[in-house]
This record gives structure tokens, C-alpha cells and sequence, in this order.
């Protein structure tokens, strides 16, 4: 039997439905924890009604909320320094002269992205307990600005790239000196890609697992190192929660960046 | 932008980077030449033992004995990053043809839904697979009530949920890099082929997928660095019991306590990731010639 | 108003040897004129304008706008303003902020600024579209509002970067028009970029011929059109036949030029004499011209354009004759 319908290349008979399933492997799971944070029993697998008694818990829990206050003073911190190191870099990279050692800075700056998670949690911790340096969140504000660096600095070097060099030689032909240029054509024009760059740092620094796992101390655990305790001791409806939440930030915040970075049309 | 106001600005990145991550690098490469001391950290006297310990253990009475469990598990680390690798770029490609053969719209939110799981917590993402996978588990509770066991399955704690997670965790790295290659072929290309008498399965074979193999050595390597080091796969779906590199290496910093093994096995790993990303940049570079 | 002495650029690249983009380029464009750099793509014709401009500097040789050399000056310092071949207008600025940026960064007071962008955007006809954001116009108002902006500041010189090439054939016909309106009015040196040569012969008051980083010839567009001395100029500019002197019986060292609409052909039972007989190989219908395709017995081929057509056929004996004031002659 033959369909009747016309010859297509961009259609591929199943390959929708394929794609679907492996769209379900990738939000399934997510979905289900999050139906599992909203289930009144205790026993996780068994649905015994909708409730958001978890979720006051998680709140009244002030190891917790201790947590998460130094997850997000770190996340504040380093997306403010990495933003800031990554915008003058990306500016550097697309726009400067570097007569020698592009390709060592490009290589360089894609090392936390290129070397494991392990290895620079491990390598962090042998540097600063070398140095004697014992300051429990500062520590953890400077690795995590080392790694959200690249995050940040991508979607700002992306967009300096799009934008091509017209628009500055525009404005330099129209009389414009280095520092007007900056304030009135570039950076107008980079603003929606710096605030993507620094709300991406935001969410990577706030997620941070293992890093943190290894260079903080006692009194500076962050959100994820407490969950992860959580986790070790069992599946209990407050972790399901607490898992929740954090998803629910990720998410609202690089929808958001999506958004903040798309105004780039100026339509 | 003069040369001097360039190095002012990149500096900063420099200096962060290579002070907070390059130096650190090269002093646990200093660290695994150590002796180790019990109570953390390293003392001296310099010794090769860390590297020694990969194949041989020290007995009581200071002779080495061949013990190769050490080197069974960096073995079983890369087998298990292979495989997520394969398997990944088995249903990865797919999926970027299917994206780029949508309308620009529809790619704009697929992509997006590609995407988005690389910005959740992989803690989080991995821990839903317990969720599914333990004795309780949704999916043994879905088996046990369909009454087709009557105990549950050890789903969990096994080669092959550490297989899934780092899949589960990894597959976006292999779509968005064919993606990106895909994206760019000129759909001029294929439609020329099918005018040339090719069936879809000549045309995926002779244009898609040579077109597509860039973005699959990008992705392969994506997936590859990172889940031959990964931690939390085999931690939380290996249940501590399957070591891989990842919790090896974490294990000697806490409970071991043995710094100088920890950083030795941290160097083998950043020197093979790193040979494999100039790897795939010489090969990148030659296959755009 | 400009005089560009001896200037070379060569650009260095990665892998290969250097490319020689202006090989020795000496120009003089005078004030109040409407000078047209006209050649192919990779000509050197965007390198020349780009090193008036100031976002390139020469390798050797010298640029002096209005007598005084600008080696040392940054494009912000010169008095000479770009409309860029993409127009490059500010996305995040509306009509008139673009207008008046030019004037606003030389911190000319609020007054003037605001007298000027009017006038500017007067100029251009598009009085009502000041709030308007670029984004929101179509492609030949976007080309409009890059004019008003370089021409806000009233340089002494404007440069246009192909700036018709991405209107439509209708759309670029009207803006030719108006941009020599526009160089007219205000009396402002124009110096224009392009590869299209009935544009360059539509607009110039001179023409620059360039080729491979040198300038063959400078003249009036009729001066380039009759008297080409210049293989490459004369096939780059119209249409010419370009026959070896030993097909016509003459000095084989010479190379004769004619244009096709000179040439008469005429079969040769009539009886006429021409400089040369030949077989008719192709006819092909134009419209109002008739194009005759003729192989001479020496060998050579040549184009003939005539008005009607006489009645002849493919295969035809034929004589070719033109007046010999209107054949140039070059040395190979």
C-alpha cells in the first residue's frame, strides 16, 4: 500500500514519534518527582492526596533555609564577578588586538568547561588548603566565579560576534570617541546578552554539586550539599520538595534568560 | 581597540582562571608525587607509590603484590564513558534531524526543550531516577501491580542504572553539537540527492551523516570528558558500590584520606580528557581543510 | 578635496603570503564632485574607501583631505562620513536619535542639532518617520535615514558603500536619482562605491575604473566609454569586441575595440566593402535590438547590435564595417 501523501524530505515516517519518547525520557522523570513532592503521604510511592505540607516543612527547616541563604549570597557574588571578568574578556577576544596567545586566552577560558567536574572540585581543595586558605564561602566565591566565567562570557561573545563591527564603525565615523562608543552603541546593544550571561552564571553557580561538596566547610554548606546529605539518608517527601523548588528556579530563570536575550530584534 | 586596552581586559579572565584552576592543576600534579598523610593532605617524602598503587597494593610487610582492582575500575570508568558515548549519539542524531527538519518555530522550543535539562540540577535529574529504579520504585510498583513479578527487580545499584543516569545526563550534549552542523547543511543538498534517485536511507548515509560527522566528534567528546569523570551517577544510581574514576578520586579526599592516590587519578583523567579534545581539534581542523 | 598619493595596502594573513589589496594608487578627487570607484568585486574599491574613511590605515603612500595629510587621524576626527552598505543603523535608536548621534558626539548644542536633524531628514523625505525605530521601516527608508545620518554632520565628504545594493532594480533606479539630487543640493564631495557600471555612467561626474588593486583609468563617463585605454575597461564597461589587429589585415601588435552597436553588417551580395567578411554563427533577439554573432574568415568573433534587423540568417556570408572615428586601437 502507498500513502497518498506527496513526497517530503523533512518527513520521516516515525522519527516524530521517536522523538517524543525521547523527549518523555528526558521530562518524565523531572515530572514525576515533582507529582511526588505534592503527595500528603509519607510513603513516596503511594499517592494519598495533593498537599503542600512538604513544601512548608522544607520551609520551617532552618538548616535549610541556612542552605540556601549561602547558596544564593555565593551565586550573587560570583555572577557579579564572572559577568563582569567575562564582559571585558569577550570584548577582549571579539573586538581587541591580541597579537599573540587568542588562541591560548580562547583555550584557556574553555578550561572549566573542558576539564572534569571532579578533577577541579579535587584540584580546588588541594590549592586552598595548600595556601592555608580556610574562609568557607569566600573559598566557594572564588571557584564558583572560575566556573561560571565561560558560561557567562559565551552568549555576550556570541552576540559581539553577531553584531559584526559596522555598528561601531558607524558610530567611530560619526565622531564618536572609544568611551562614548562604549556607552552609547556597544553596550546598549550587549545589555540583553550580559544579563543572559549573568543569569546563566546565576543558575550554574546555584546548581553546583560537587565543587562545593569539596571545598566547603561546616558552616558554609550550600542548597545542593545539603540535599545531597538528604539524599544519602533516603527518599523522603522533604527531599522530593526541597528537588523541586530548585528545579522551578532553574527553570524560571533560564526561561527568563531565553527571553532577556531574544530582545536583541529591537522590532 | 589598541593592543595595551586589550590585555587590560582580558587579563582579569586570565588571571582567574589561571590562577584558581590551571595552578591547581599543576599542584596536584605535585600533590600525587607525595606521601600521603593520614590525617589529609601530603608530606613529604617524594615517591611514585600513588602511581604504583594503581596496579600493585602494599602488603604488611612493604612488598608490592600485583592487585589490579585499582586499574579494573579506571578500565570499567572508560568502558562505561564509551558506551554512554555510543549510545548517546545512537538516539541523539535522530533527534537533531528531526529538529532541523522543523519549521524555524518549532526548532526555536524543541531546542530550547533539548537544552533546558543541562541547566537543571544534575543532582536533582539524577535522583528522580531512584525515584523510578529503587525496591519502591515507580517502575517495580508499576511491574508488581500489572502482576508480572511478585518481587521487585534490583533495578537500582547496578552497571546498568549508572548507564542510564550518565545518559539521561549527558544525551543534550550530543543533540545541540549535530544540531548546530545539521542546521548549517543547505537543504538545497539533500533535495538535490533525492532528485539524483537516492532513497532516504542513501540520502542519510551519504549526505546527512558524512555532513552530520563534525557535529558528532564534538558531541562525542562533550559527552565523553565529562562521564568519564562523572560522580553522581554512580554515587547515587551505583549506590557507592560500583566505583567509577569520579567517586574513586572523591572517596580519597574524604574517607580514605589518601591526597596523593586522589590527585594522581585526577592527572590520568585531565590527561586523557585533554588528549582527547586536541584529538578532536587536529580533527576538526583537518576535516574543514 | 581628497588626494590619495601613491597608496599601497596589503593585508597579511594567517597562511598565505600577503594580499596586495591597492598596489601604488595615486587619485585626485576634486571638491564638489560626484566621484564613482567603479570595478568588480575585489578590486581594492571598499580597501580605498575604508582607508579615506579611516578604518584602515595605508601600508605606504599618503591620504590629505582638504590639504592636510589624515594618516594620524581616527575616523572620529574626520570630517568625511560613511553610508554603509548595510546601512548600519543603531537598532536600539529611533530615526532621529540616529540622525543626531554624529552631531551629538561633536557636542554641537541642542538648537543645531535639532534644526539639522529636521532638515536632514527633510532632505530625505521622511519628515514623519523621526520616532519611528529602524527595525520598523522598509529597506529603502532605512537607506534614506543612513544618508540623513551621514549627511547630518555636513562632512566635506560622503562615502557610499554600494549603498543601493540591496534595493530592488525599480527602487535603485529612483535612488540614483536622488542621491545625485542630494550631491547637487548640498554641494558636499560624494565619493561612491560600486560594481555596477550603469550605475557608476548614471551618476558620475568621474569614474574611477579599478582592477586588482590598480586604477586603469579616470575620466567622465563618456571620456571612459568612448575612449577606453584599456582592454579591461572597455569589456567592463559596456559591451566591446576586442579583435586581434591580424583578423582585420592590420598591425598584429594592435588590438581594435569596437562596440557592438557600431558595427554594420551587411550581407555580402550587396556589394559593400568593410573591414573584414565573416559567416553569420548565431542571431539572437533582444527586443528592440537584433545581437548578430559573426565569425570573421580569420578566425576571430565578433558581436554586432543593430536596431530592426536586416534580413538575414544563420550561416549568412557577411560584411562588417564600422567608421573608423568610432574603433579605438591598443597595443596588446
Amino acid at each position: 500500500m502507498t500513502s497518498a501523501k506527496p513526497f517530503d524530505w523533512r518527513h520521516t515516517p516515525g522519527l516524530s514519534a521517536y522523538t517524543a519518547l525521547i523527549f518523555l525520557f528526558f521530562y518524565a522523570p523531572l515530572l514525576i518527582l515533582v507529582i511526588y513532592a505534592f503527595n500528603s503521604s509519607r510513603l513516596v510511592t503511594v499517592w494519598a492526596g495533593f498537599s503542600f505540607k512538604w513544601f512548608v516543612a522544607v520551609a520551617n527547616n532552618g538548616a535549610i533555609r541556612d542552605a540556601a541563604f549561602n547558596s544564593i549570597i555565593i551565586a550573587i557574588v560570583a555572577t557579579i564577578a564572572s559577568t563582569a571578568i567575562a564582559t571585558a574578556g569577550a570584548l577582549a577576544l571579539e573586538r581587541g588586538r591580541l597579537r599573540f596567545g587568542r588562541s591560548a586566552a580562547t583555550a584557556l577560558i574553555a578550561m572549566p568547561l573542558v576539564v572534569p567536574e571532579i578533577v577541579v572540585a579535587i584540584t580546588t581543595l588541594i590549592f586552598f588548603s595548600g595556601l592555608g586558605m580556610h574562609h568557607g564561602l569566600i573559598n566557594l566565591m572564588i571557584a564558583h566565579t572560575v566556573f561560571c566565567i565561560p558560561f557567562a562570557l559565551l552568549p555576550i561573545q556570541a552576540r559581539l560576534r553577531d553584531m559584526g563591527g559596522t555598528l561601531e564603525e558607524a558610530g567611530r565615523d560619526l565622531y564618536a570617541d572609544e568611551w562614548r562608543l562604549f556607552r552609547r552603541v556597544t553596550l546598549p546593544l550587549l545589555v540583553p546578552a550580559i544579563s543572559a550571561g549573568a543569569i546563566m552564571a546565576f543558575v550554574v553557580s546555584l546548581d553546583d554539586f560537587l565543587i562545593s561538596m569539596m571545598v566547603s566547610s561546616a558552616g558554609s554548606t550550600t542548597l545542593p550539599v545539603y540535599i545531597y546529605g538528604m539524599m544519602r539518608l533516603g527518599v523522603t517527601p522533604e527531599v522530593n520538595a526541597i528537588s523541586t523548588i530548585l528545579l522551578a528556579v532553574s527553570i524560571v530563570f533560564v526561561a527568563a534568560a531565553l527571553l532577556v536575550g531574544r530582545r536583541n530584534k529591537f522590532a | 581597540m589598541g593592543p595595551n586596552r586589550t590585555y587590560l581586559l582580558i587579563a582579569p579572565a586570565m588571571l582567574v582562571i589561571g590562577i584558581f584552576m590551571v595552578l591547581p592543576l599543576f599542584l596536584a600534579v605535585a600533590y600525587s608525587f607525595m606521601t600521603a598523610n593520614p590525617y589529609g593532605g601530603v608530606t613529604a617524602p617524594a615517591t611514585f607509590d600513588a602511581y604504583l598503587q594503581f596496579l600493585y597494593q602494599r602488603d604488611f610487610d612493604d612488598s608490592l603484590v600485583f592487585s589490579p582492582s585499582y586499574a579494573l575500575i579506571i578500565l570499567r570508568s572508560i568502558y562505561l564513558a564509551i558506551a554512554t558515548t555510543g549510545i548517546c549519539l545512537v538516539l541523539g542524531l535522530p533527534v537533531a534531524w528531526y529538529i532541523v527538519c522543523q519549521t524555524p518555530e518549532r526548532r526555536r522550543v524543541l531546542l530550547f526543550a533539548v537544552t533546558l535539562p543541562f541547566w537543571i540540577n544534575t543532582l536533582i535529574r539524577t535522583y528522580c531516577w531512584i525515584l523510578i529504579l529503587r525496591d519502591e520504585g515507580l517502575a517495580n510498583g508499576a511491574l508488581r501491580h500489572a502482576g508480572i513479578i511478585s518481587d521487585p527487580l534490583p533495578l537500582l545499584y547496578n552497571d546498568g542504572s549508572i548507564l542510564l543516569g550518565l545518559v539521561y545526563t549527558f544525551l543534550p550534549f550530543m543533540v545541540l553539537p549535530i544540531y548546530s552542523t545539521l542546521e548549517r547543511i543547505d537543504p538545497r543538498l539533500i533535495e538535490a540527492a533525492h532528485d539524483l534517485y537516492a532513497s532516504r536511507a542513501a540520502v542519510f548515509r551519504r549526505i546527512v551523516w558524512p555532513l552530520a560527522r563534525p557535529g558528532a566528534l564534538a558531541g562525542a567528546t562533550l559527552v565523553f570528558a565529562p562521564a568519564l569523570g562523572s560522580f553522581l551517577a554512580p554515587d547515587l544510581l551505583g549506590g557507592g558500590k560500583k566505583l567509577l574514576i569520579g567517586s574513586l578520586i572523591q572517596m580519597q579526599f574524604t574517607s580514605s584520606r589518601n591526597w596523593p592516590f586522589g590527585a594522581a587519578l585526577s592527572t590520568v583523567v585531565t590527561v586523557v580528557v585533554l588528549t582527547v579534545f586536541v584529538i578532536r581539534s587536529r580533527k576538526a581542523q583537518e576535516e574543514r581543510r | 578635496m581628497i588626494d590619495i598619493q601613491s597608496v599601497s595596502k596589503s593585508f597579511v594573513t594567517r597562511d598565505a603570503d600577503p594580499v596586495h589589496a591597492l598596489n601604488d594608487v595615486s587619485l585626485e578627487i576634486y571638491d564638489n564632485e560626484f566621484f564613482t570607484l567603479l570595478g568588480p568585486s575585489g578590486c581594492g574599491k571598499t580597501t580605498l574607501l575604508r582607508l579615506i574613511a579611516g578604518f584602515e590605515a595605508p601600508s605606504s603612500g599618503a591620504i590629505r583631505i582638504a590639504g592636510s595629510d589624515v594618516a594620524a587621524l581616527p575616523p572620529q576626527k574626520r570630517s568625511v562620513n560613511t553610508v554603509f552598505q548595510s546601512y548600519a543603523l543603531f537598532p536600539h535608536m529611533s530615526v532621529a536619535e540616529n540622525v543626531a548621534f554624529g552631531l551629538e558626539m561633536q557636542n554641537a548644542p541642542k538648537s543645531l542639532i535639532d534644526e539639522r536633524v529636521r532638515e536632514a531628514l527633510e532632505m530625505v523625505r521622511l519628515e514623519g518617520f523621526a520616532a519611528r525605530r529602524p527595525a520598523q521601516l522598509s529597506g529603502g527608508q532605512q537607506q534614506r535615514v543612513a544618508v540623513a545620518r551621514a549627511l547630518a554632520p555636513k562632512p566635506s565628504v560622503l562615502l557610499l558603500d554600494e549603498p543601493l545594493s540591496a534595493l530592488d532594480l525599480k527602487l535603485r533606479k529612483g535612488m540614483q536619482s536622488e542621491l545625485k539630487r542630494l550631491q547637487r543640493e548640498t554641494g558636499i564631495t560624494f565619493v561612491l562605491v560600486t560594481h555596477d557600471q550603469e550605475e557608476a555612467l548614471a551618476m558620475s561626474d568621474r569614474i574611477a575604473v579599478m582592477r586588482s588593486g590598480d586604477v586603469l583609468q579616470v575620466g567622465t563617463p563618456r571620456d571612459i566609454y568612448d575612449n577606453p585605454q584599456d582592454r579591461f575597461v572597455a569589456d567592463f564597461i559596456g559591451e566591446s569586441n576586442l579583435l586581434p589587429g591580424a583578423a582585420l589585415g592590420r598591425d598584429p601588435a594592435k588590438t581594435i575595440i569596437v562596440r557592438p552597436e557600431h558595427i554594420v553588417v551587411s550581407p555580402v551580395a550587396d556589394g559593400a566593402k568593410g573591414h573584414a567578411r565573416g559567416a553569420v554563427s548565431a542571431i539572437t533577439f533582444l527586443g528592440s535590438d537584433t545581437l548578430y554573432e559573426v565569425v570573421l574568415e580569420e578566425g576571430a568573433k565578433l558581436h554586432s547590435r543593430s536596431r530592426g534587423g536586416a534580413a538575414l540568417a544563420t550561416g549568412d556570408r557577411v560584411v562588417v564595417d564600422w567608421a573608423r572615428a568610432v574603433e579605438r586601437e591598443l597595443a596588446n
